[in-house]
């Protein structure tokens, strides 16, 4: 088990530098960031060449790559454009994504899980069939479709919302934002859930439990429900860091100023420092779900061990 | 059907939620009734760059920068005259040298004095290389500006020679050349004075700015919101007539249209282009469409050898007259452009320069004529015309596609024009600055102050900043500078308007439209109105 996990971190290490290198690269075929900083009027060059040495961009790109990731390892991500440091961006985009991508996990799990429980359990029944069609309605209406017609009706119809999170972002506020960003992955979650279990209902180990004469209620949670749940686990492990960079839509949507808003920022400024500094945070997020759900596995069946 | 079954299902889910974490609806922008104590809150976009005087050039900067500065003048909000704010009378007798004086009892909010040297340093401050301001040129004009920012190498300089404090309340300016508006340009937010503690200690300065203006800046969370207040001891005569604005900054501005639906938001200065159509039944008077400085244009590359030939200004003024700008302006922008016919902007006003009907026949729409005058031309250089647009923001791509639908019908090809999209504005930018663009490209123009010379000089006089598409026409020239010596400013306007009509002959850029400013407002408050550089006029904004 130790060393599988130190495998599998010293794997993140060339995933790492790869992915970083090559946000790097791409952000910088984009062009002159500069330029753009002057709005409709051409920057004076002797302004623009400062600009330029101030952020490092005179320099090849290899050598701005290597001083970004110097700089990284002792934290220090650089600056945006406005000014502000991409640390202090980060430490008030990346709560707040956070609050908001654990909104939609925590629905995932308690809507996704249970509805496929209930469904799994009822196969061919018409609670199953309604759900069922359900799902298929959430999986085929695109989330910002989803996202603003809940804002209208409940935020500018009804009254029920503000339409839009105020900058604290308490969680109360996040409940529908959190609710549409978890939409798909939920209908999928109950989806995975309601075959796993039909599945596994008629495994020899379930039918041994039955005999022995154990309650429903522990066969279900105890014996069936814990097998059926390994493909859902990796499912919403992968999904954490999709979520986050995902929320983009959600968040413009419900003006959260989130990652996926201070992405897209970077993105059409063209800051080099923040696109990469955000993304490289979600990489680790991404690398380090994906390792919390394969040691997942060992918990939940302890016939997976890893040598 | 299923959607609608779908949001039902949905909503009632969330609902009961909600009832269980004991959410709801509720206010908490305060009210305060008609005693002028009231809290406007307004849409922000994130300012692109920090938010100091000579380092703004953006309006989302600018909103605040006019709430918590006044300079030497500022621009009336209703007729765009530049009135003495700080400035007690500039002089000058030969349009060249300026004697600058102060009035009595301006102050910062932290308590200091204006005085000129708060004027004098914070120029030169501006105009350094080293601080990397990005609207530094604003202080071009002024003697000693190519010591302190030569456009190569490092300054040999510190501050700008044409500058000196004479006493607490003047100083006096050079100037490198005649330049008789040039008083009028100083509403400018670059050209604000500064308080001591911007120089002591910038970070702090920056987090928190302290100008003389009606507002002071009571918390700046940065990204997404600053509340300003009103700050009672202010020396101007504009007080602000409501107890502070919220700034709201938002990820989209069709959110901050459905927050103002919903009642959470009082104003939204930019009405996003998909609720226009919906504007007017949702606010009846509360919308408001007035034209702002802002001109849209088609460039050339001049650079290029197959536009600046001789007889290329007739397949100029052809393809100008192919545009059909009244259907575009109708039913794209829904009316929040209007058809240009010159160079500048109704914003100026009659006497400040701006002429209707000024560029003639080839602003008119006419198919046939067109068609004729471009095969007089020589035809469209490669038989095809390509826009460049950037597709990032703006909605360009509506319009372009209209224009080149526009000219493709009126010359019967269908291959005539094309839309070319860059993805980035940085990248379109970049482009068209470097001269690396063929075929034309979309421009646009936001004035910097009120004046003709600001449409005109700075994008098509010989090698001007703006100039991207490299246009050189020495009778032009030759009258902006006669125009700029002018000490009477009926005759200098008059001298702009010939010079502009020789862009008219030679259709250096095609002017498409003027660009209304839009917005919308709550029933909350009232007296909103939008500035010339369609930037709320929030110091009149009343809250009921």
């Amino acid at each position: 088990m130790g060393r599988y996990v130190i495998r599998r971190l010293l794997q993140m290490i060339p995933v790492f530098f790869g992915a970083t290198l090559l946000i790097f690269l791409m952000v910088n075929v984009m062009g002159d960031p500069v330029a753009g900083l002057c709005g409709d009027r051409k920057c004076d060059p002797a302004t623009a060449a400062q600009l330029k040495k101030e952020f490092g961009l005179d320099k090849p790109v290899w050598q701005q790559y290597a001083t970004y990731m110097g700089n990284v390892f002792t934290g220090d991500f650089g600056t945006a454009f406005n000014g502000q440091k991409v640390t202090e961006l980060m430490s008030t985009a990346f709560p707040l994504t956070i609050r908001l991508t654990l909104v939609a996990i925590v629905f995932e799990i308690v809507i996704g899980i249970s509805l496929g429980v209930v469904t799994g359990l009822r196969r061919g029944r018409p609670i199953d069939t309604v759900v069922l069609l359900l799902t298929l309605v959430v999986i085929a209406i695109p989330t910002f479709v989803t996202g603003l017609l809940l804002q209208l009706l409940l935020g500018v119809e009804w009254g029920v919302i503000k339409p839009s999170v105020s900058s604290e972002a308490p969680v109360n506020e996040l409940i529908v934002p959190g609710l549409v960003l978890a939409s798909v992955s939920l209908a999928y979650v109950t989806r995975l859930t309601r075959t796993s279990i039909a599945e596994n209902r008629r495994a020899d180990y379930v039918r041994t439990a039955i005999a022995k004469g154990l309650p429903r209620r522990r066969v279900i949670t105890r014996h069936l429900l814990r097998n059926s749940l390994i493909p859902v686990v990796t499912f919403i492990g992968t999904d954490i860091g999709a979520l986050m960079g995902g929320a983009i839509v959600t968040e413009r949507i419900f003006n959260i100023h989130g990652v996926g808003f201070q992405l897209y920022q970077g993105i059409l400024r063209q800051s080099t420092q923040t696109v990469v500094g955000f993304v490289t945070v979600l990489v680790l997020v991404f690398l380090v779900a994906n390792l919390i759900v394969d040691l997942l596995y060992a918990v939940l069946d302890p016939r997976i061990r890893y040598a | 059907m299923r959607g609608a079954t779908h949001a039902k299902w949905a909503a009632c889910a969330v609902t009961v939620a909600l009832a269980a974490t004991a959410c709801g609806g509720g206010g908490d922008s305060g009210g305060g009734g008609g005693d002028g104590s009231g809290i406007v809150g307004s849409s922000w976009g994130d300012p692109q760059n920090p938010l100091e005087p000579a380092n703004t050039n953006e309006v989302q900067g600018g909103k605040v920068l006019d709430m918590i500065f006044r300079g030497l003048v500022r621009y009336d909000p209703k007729s765009g005259e530049a009135k003495n704010m700080v400035a007690d009378k500039i002089d000058t007798k030969d349009s060249q040298n300026f004697i600058v004086k102060l009035k009595d009892g301006w102050k910062f909010s932290n308590g200091e004095k204006v005085t000129a040297k708060s004027f004098v340093d914070a120029w030169n401050y501006g105009a350094h290389l080293k601080n990397n301001q990005k609207n530094a040129y604003f202080f071009g004009y002024i003697e000693g500006y190519d010591k302190v920012h030569p456009e190569k190498g490092d300054a040999s300089a510190d501050k700008l020679s044409g500058l000196k404090v004479v006493d607490d309340k003047t100083f006096t300016v050079k100037l490198t050349q005649k330049f008789s508006t040039w008083p009028k340009t100083l509403g400018y937010p670059a050209f604000a004075p500064l308080p001591k503690t911007f120089y002591d200690d910038h970070d702090a300065w920056l987090a928190k700015p302290v100008g003389n203006g009606p507002y002071t800046v009571d918390s700046y969370d940065k990204g997404s919101k600053m509340s300003l207040r009103k700050w009672d001891d202010y020396s101007g005569e504009d007080k602000a007539k409501n107890g502070g604005v919220d700034l709201k900054v938002y990820t989209d501005n069709n959110t901050a249209y459905t927050d103002l639906m919903a009642g959470n938001l009082d104003l939204v200065d930019d009405v996003p282009a998909s609720q226009l159509k919906n504007a007017k039944s949702d606010l009846g008077d509360r919308y408001i469409n007035t034209p702002a400085g802002i001109i849209q244009t088609l460039a050339f590359p001049f650079y290029d050898s197959k536009w600046s030939k001789a007889g290329m200004e007739k397949v100029r003024q052809g393809l100008s007259m192919a545009i059909n700008r009244d259907q575009i302006t109708e039913t794209i922008f829904q009316k929040t452009r209007t058809p240009a016919t010159d160079w500048t902007s109704p914003v100026l006003g009659e006497a400040g320069g701006y002429k209707s009907g000024l560029c003639g026949d080839p602003c008119k729409y006419d198919a046939d004529k067109a068609k004729k005058l471009i095969a007089d031309g020589g035809g469209i250089p490669g038989g095809t015309l390509k826009i460049t647009y950037n597709a990032d923001t703006g909605s360009h791509k509506e319009w372009v596609d209209a224009v080149c639908n526009s000219i493709n019908k009126a010359l019967g090809n269908d291959k005539s024009c094309v839309g070319s999209p860059v993805g980035t504005f940085a990248d379109f930018r970049s482009k068209a600055s470097q001269q690396k663009l063929d075929g034309a490209w979309r421009a646009g123009w936001q004035m910097d102050y009120p004046l003709i010379q600001n449409f005109l000089q700075p994008l098509y006089y010989t090698d001007a900043p703006s100039n991207d598409g490299k246009w050189s026409n020495k009778e032009f020239d030759k009258l902006v500078d006669k125009a700029n010596a002018e000490t009477d400013t009926g005759k200098a306007v008059s001298t702009f308007q010939d010079a502009e009509k020789v862009l008219a002959d030679q259709m250096a850029v095609i002017p498409l439209w003027y660009q209304n400013g839009s917005a919308g407002y709550s029933d909350k408050v009232s007296d909103v109105a939008l500035n010339q550089f369609s930037v709320p006029v929030y110091n009149e904004i009343k809250v009921s």
